[in-house]
């Protein structure tokens, strides 16, 4: 049993960390497990965010630097919740820490990726490129200490990366390890999974080589992404100029996800954006259902329909093929506003690919109730249990920190009723 | 306290391998004034043997450390030795990582570098807190509609005091007026009773939360955890101490009077919050000759996303026009409820309750553009529309037509009346007379006494909604302790408000927690230095007044600036600004940094280019294009500083008149969608930078020298790239002149 924390973070994506970090800054001791190598979840995917235009990792760094200079906030990554026990004021939980294979002593210095025989798909780029079974996932990642996937590693038979390691920062005989805590109270943030896209039939979705995610071309546009941020089509790395985007991939549709996912079209208009930046006579079409920019956001939408090189589509896209010749995308679809069917052909398609509660697949150990999607039901929670972001209704960043800091003060309530 | 130098050298990660450490050693005890055998070099110096080392030392009386080994952006943990001053020299990152290893110009950038950092350790100070003496932790909450309400009972429940202001005589704001509530949660089946009714209760009952209704604000003084605040009730006035300010002033419905064109004006076009009275009474009447109603049309985005009204959407009327119909259906099965839409928004899972509506026959939907409500003669009107889905105009008969109107903040008649005095101010005395005499003046609501004016900034184009700009810290307002939540913010749905509300709450309790432990609040939220001024040397110019980003600073009745410590954040612009240069923190100061500079090593036959990067963006760029391995210009020393703000121009004329050839700040992305954390940093360096061209100019000094990049954080692969073709542009502008001199 370590020190008594007061909260613990379940997630260490930008709610959990924010939930953490405003936990702590009002002065009480947090623990934030996140299932990852890494904190700062998705957004650490993102090029930009919308509307603003800003890259992530700069508020990322910021909170970062809190987390360095606040005592009082241990994190746990590549760990698990396996057990909560207890009620709000006390609850026992049991934390499983992975074996990261790599100790505190790693520097960071990359000398053994060098020598690392074994190469990966990199799945922080959705398997666009190839990283080693010794890995970081990009330059500002937190915190900075290398990783051993351990399904991929050859294991002691090779040790090429221990040889390496002039800081004795690898152990490959890593077992995982139990540390046990007691909280008061409890945040769930456990964020959100990609739609697989290869569940929906007529859009081609993991099937074409050029109808990618819009995560893959969140990874496309990064400067530290698999084509250092030029926009090329998977099948032969051609420069994109004519790109399609598909909302609703999924979201919105009994068969597949029956919400609305919030965020896609709003990620969809700043994509294009990504490509027109690159590009000055690139198109973008976007075929939608209902454009969704609520608020202030819908001054984003004004800016970008004004740009005559992006065309707003209402209408349904019927099915997606792809030319076996030049690998470009037909796309079928209907033009509500013409009353028309059209065929189209385009360099590449974005499928606009809802949020699944990463609760779907995998639950927290607890007495939670979740709707038929996977999504916490937050009236079924106890009082010293708040879930925030994504984990109750698809959100977006800004979203996410407001309830995320919310959450932070009923947790200090719990920690103040259970004194 | 007497400082105890202690130099160490991490020989590890190829530092010892790239650079001689035997010369390394003599340059660095030199500048520390301590004999060489007194420098520690460690194979390892982050291992747990080199931390014990360091920690002996400490215990032996070592108070004042310089660390030559990695970034400070890595191994904060092994190197943190509370109480003594600790200065990390990026050896790694910025030398060895980015220079030919074993060349002299790897060699003079080390030693370069630990000078600095040997400088900085003998100028800067261990911070001391400046705790204010008579804190209050009490909060304010200005508004009681739904917001209000959650952060009043969020922050009681807490355990902090609570002051509620409420300008009507009721609390509950708009969503006391509701009949019901869009349902909140899945399977967003059946509406739900306000849940305002209880928040009320709660809040009278609370015995942590006083509640002021039927009162205003007549004028706030002070800072976070000294507020005066004076509050007016029914014609009688008191004034209460505090500690800090949640805004939650709501909004106002859009007036539908500017909707003509909508049918507003005849006796059966009403507006959504119309809809909520009459539903209370348990029957959808018209208002002209009360009967039931039973063909009601519903038209969206009345005033919302309309460049002519609201550019913006409103956020909550589709949803509430669905709940809306569901009234219509509810009340009387036979009655029909028709929407006619742009786009249905019910973003997340409320699209499930959009289903369940779509899937009530007595519900009809259609996309279209509402051209016309004329009247048929029968008591009935036609709603006239175009660009439907058929693609043909329609016209449907109605017999009472609902406009979901929008929101408008409450905050924007003050910004409007503020933004335009701002304006006029600009164009001389005459104007801003005639302005104040013409223009009828707003109730404002915070009614602040600062200098930077009475109540929170708005967005440039974000048509009244309040502060904040960040999409990662949604509670960054410019205006220290006062939080703006719901309404006043953006377009919100009441659960969003509710939960930002909560967000709030928990901000202002971080902030009088802060400020009682003399810290800074977000976003150096650890920072317990501050500025402090020598004033005997102040010419009361108010630069500082004028720049400072947060309002800290106001005058005396003689014009002479004073701080008001517990609005600061830390940033340093009152430093740039400052030309008599009098403004200080313990660990970083215009003397600090510019003695720094002028620790450089400067020799007639290399350049020196001096970077000064904002240590929030650019330092962080410059530290990952490193870890990426690209070489950099060995002629560039780097030095951190808090924001580009803090820029002062002295640091020019100490670069120039070393010999240093070029000079670069490195900041932040300024303008309209601006990143900087400290508002204006990189602006204002810029401006400060503009000034000072010309005087370059003057003195032959080519002007060319200095450059200000703006660069965002990811742009890190790009950064080496611009930073050595300025180089070049120097190598061709040729030495400075005053190099020789």
């Amino acid at each position: 049993m370590i020190d008594n924390k007061k909260v613990l973070v379940i997630g260490g994506g930008f709610s959990g960390i924010t939930a953490a970090l405003e936990t702590a800054e009002a002065g009480f001791d947090v623990a934030l497990v996140e299932k990852t190598p890494f904190l700062g979840g998705r957004v650490t995917q993102l090029n930009k965010y919308f509307p603003k235009l800003c890259p992530p990792n700069c508020g990322l760094e910021i909170n970062f630097k809190r987390i360095k200079n606040i005592a009082g906030i241990s994190i746990f990554t590549n760990a698990e919740v396996e057990k909560i026990l207890g009620h709000e004021g006390s609850y026992d939980v049991a934390i499983k820490i992975n074996p990261r294979f790599v100790n505190d002593r790693c520097v960071g210095c990359n000398a053994c990726n060098e020598v690392c025989p074994v190469e990966i798909p990199n799945e922080f780029n959705f398997g666009m490129d190839k990283t080693k079974a010794i890995y970081i996932t990009h330059h500002q990642a937190f915190p900075f200490k290398y990783v051993i996937d351990g399904k991929n590693c050859k294991g002691p038979s090779c040790a090429k990366c221990v040889e390496a390691c002039k800081y004795n920062a690898i152990d490959l005989n890593m077992k995982h390890e139990i540390v046990n805590i007691n909280v008061s109270s409890i945040i769930l943030a456990t964020g959100w999974d990609l739609y697989d896209v290869s569940k929906i039939d007529n859009l081609g979705g993991g099937k074409i080589d050029n109808v990618i995610t819009n995560m893959m071309m969140e990874r496309l546009a990064s400067p530290d992404g698999p084509t250092s941020g030029k926009i090329l089509r998977p099948s032969d790395n051609k420069p994109v100029q004519n790109i399609a985007f598909v909302q609703c991939a999924g979201s919105r549709d009994e068969n597949h996800l029956p919400y609305c996912s919030y965020i896609c079209c709003m990620a969809s208009i700043k994509q294009a954006t990504y490509l027109r930046e690159q590009s000055p006579d690139s198109t973008v079409r976007i075929f939608y259902i209902d454009l969704r920019t609520p608020g202030r956001y819908e001054q984003f939408y004004w800016t970008v329909k004004d740009d005559p090189k992006v065309t707003f589509t209402k209408g349904k896209v019927a099915h997606i093929a792809e030319d076996p010749e030049t690998k470009d995308v037909i796309v079928e679809a209907e033009d509500i506003s013409l009353g028309k069917k059209t065929k189209e052909r385009f360099d590449m398609v974005v499928l606009a690919a809802g949020m699944v509660p990463s609760t779907k697949t995998s639950k927290i150990p607890g007495d939670i109730t979740y709707t038929s999607d996977g999504f916490v039901l937050p009236s079924s929670l106890e009082k010293g249990i708040y879930a925030v972001g994504s984990v109750k209704s698809p959100v977006d960043v800004s979203r996410s920190v407001q309830d995320a800091t919310g959450a932070a003060i009923k947790s200090i309530q719990s920690v103040r009723r259970s004194k | 306290m007497e400082k105890k130098f202690g130099v160490y050298i991490c020989n590890g990660c190829s530092i010892g391998e790239s650079i001689n450490i035997e010369k390394l050693i003599k340059s660095s005890a030199r500048a520390a004034k301590i004999q060489p055998d007194a420098v520690r070099v460690h194979d390892i110096l982050c291992s747990p043997a080199g931390i014990e080392m360091i920690k002996n030392d400490i215990s032996q009386g070592m108070n004042t450390l310089i660390l030559g080994a990695c970034s400070p952006r890595v191994k904060f943990e092994e190197f943190d030795f509370p109480g003594a001053l600790t200065e990390r020299v990026n050896l790694r990152e910025f030398v060895v990582w980015t220079q030919d290893p074993n060349t002299d110009a790897a060699q003079s950038t080390a030693e370069d570098y630990m000078k600095m950092g040997i400088i900085k350790a003998q100028k800067g100070e261990l911070p001391e807190p400046n705790i204010l003496p008579d804190l209050s932790k009490t909060i304010v909450v200005v508004g009681g509609g739904i917001s209000g309400l959650t952060a009043a009972l969020d922050a009681a429940e807490a355990g902090y005091e609570v002051v509620l202001i409420e300008k009507e005589p009721q609390l509950g704001g708009w969503a006391a007026k509701l009949y019901k509530e869009v349902p909140r949660e899945f399977p967003y089946e059946k509406l739900i009773e306000p849940i305002v009714i209880n928040k009320i209760k709660e809040v009278e009952a609370h015995p942590n939360i006083r509640v002021y209704k039927s009162s205003t604000i007549e004028k706030t003084d002070g800072q976070p955890g000294l507020f005066d605040v004076t509050i007016r009730t029914n014609g009688t006035s008191e004034t209460i101490k505090a500690g800090v300010f949640i805004m939650t002033a709501g909004w106002q419905p859009y007036d539908a009077s500017k909707l003509v064109h909508l049918g507003y004006g005849m006796p059966d076009v009403i507006t959504n919050v119309q809809m909520e009275e009459i539903a209370k009474s348990g029957k959808i009447t018209r208002p002209s000759d009360g009967k039931e109603a039973k063909k009601v049309a519903f038209i969206q985005c009345a005033g919302s996303r309309d460049p002519e009204h609201l550019p913006y959407c409103s956020s909550f009327c589709c949803a509430t026009s669905l709940k809306q119909a569901k009234y219509v259906r509810e009340l009387n099965s036979e009655a029909v409820a028709m929407i006619f839409y742009k786009d249905i928004r019910t973003p997340g899972q409320t699209e499930i309750f959009y289903k369940n509506m779509q899937n009530d026959p007595g519900v009809l939907l259609t996309k279209a553009d509402v051209t016309k409500i004329s009247d048929i003669g029968n008591g009935n009107m036609f709603v006239e529309a175009e660009n439907t889905l058929l693609g043909e105009k329609i016209k449907v008969e109605a017999d009472l037509v609902v406009l979901a109107v929008g929101i408008v903040p409450a905050t924007r008649a003050s910004q409007e009346y503020l933004d335009g005095l701002t304006e006029v101010t600009t164009k001389g005395d005459d104007a801003k007379n005639a302005y104040l005499e013409s223009t009828p003046k707003p109730e404002f609501i915070l009614n602040l006494g600062y200098r930077q004016g009475p109540e929170i900034p708005s967005l440039e184009g974000a048509y009244g909604f309040a502060d904040s700009n960040f999409i990662c810290f949604q509670y960054e307002t410019r205006r220290t302790g006062i939080y703006a939540a719901g309404c006043v913010r953006q377009p919100m749905t009441m659960s969003e408000a509710a939960s930002d509300a909560a967000g709030a709450a928990l901000k202002a309790i971080q902030c009088v927690e802060h400020v009682s432990k003399g810290i800074a609040v977000h976003p150096r939220a650890w920072d317990a230095t501050f500025p402090d001024p020598m004033m005997i040397r102040c010419t009361s110019c108010k630069r500082c007044t004028e720049e400072c980003p947060f309002g800290a600073i106001d005058e005396d009745e003689k014009g002479t600036p004073f701080y008001r410590i517990n609005r600061c954040r830390r940033c340093g612009t009152c430093m740039g600004a400052c030309p008599e240069r009098i403004v200080s923190f313990k660990d970083f100061s215009v003397d600090l940094v510019g003695s720094m500079i002028r620790g450089i090593e400067v020799s007639e036959d290399e350049f020196r280019i001096v970077v000064l990067a904002c240590e929030n963006d650019s330092y962080p760029a410059l530290d990952s294009a490193a870890i990426k391995r690209i070489k950099i210009n060995s002629s560039v020393r780097i030095i951190p500083v808090r924001c580009l703000g803090a820029t002062n121009l002295v640091w020019v004329s100490d670069a120039f008149s070393k010999g240093i050839d070029g000079l670069i700040l490195l900041g932040c992305k300024y303008g309209e969608n601006y990143q900087c954390h400290f508002v204006k940093g990189s602006e204002l360096a810029n401006y400060r930078f503009s000034k000072v061209k010309e005087t370059l100019d003057k003195l032959q000094l080519e002007s060319d020298r200095c450059q200000l990049m703006q660069v965002a954080i990811n742009e890190y692969d790009k950064l080496p790239q611009m930073i050595n073709d300025f180089v070049e542009r120097i190598e061709e502008i040729g030495p400075n002149p005053f190099k020789d001199l």
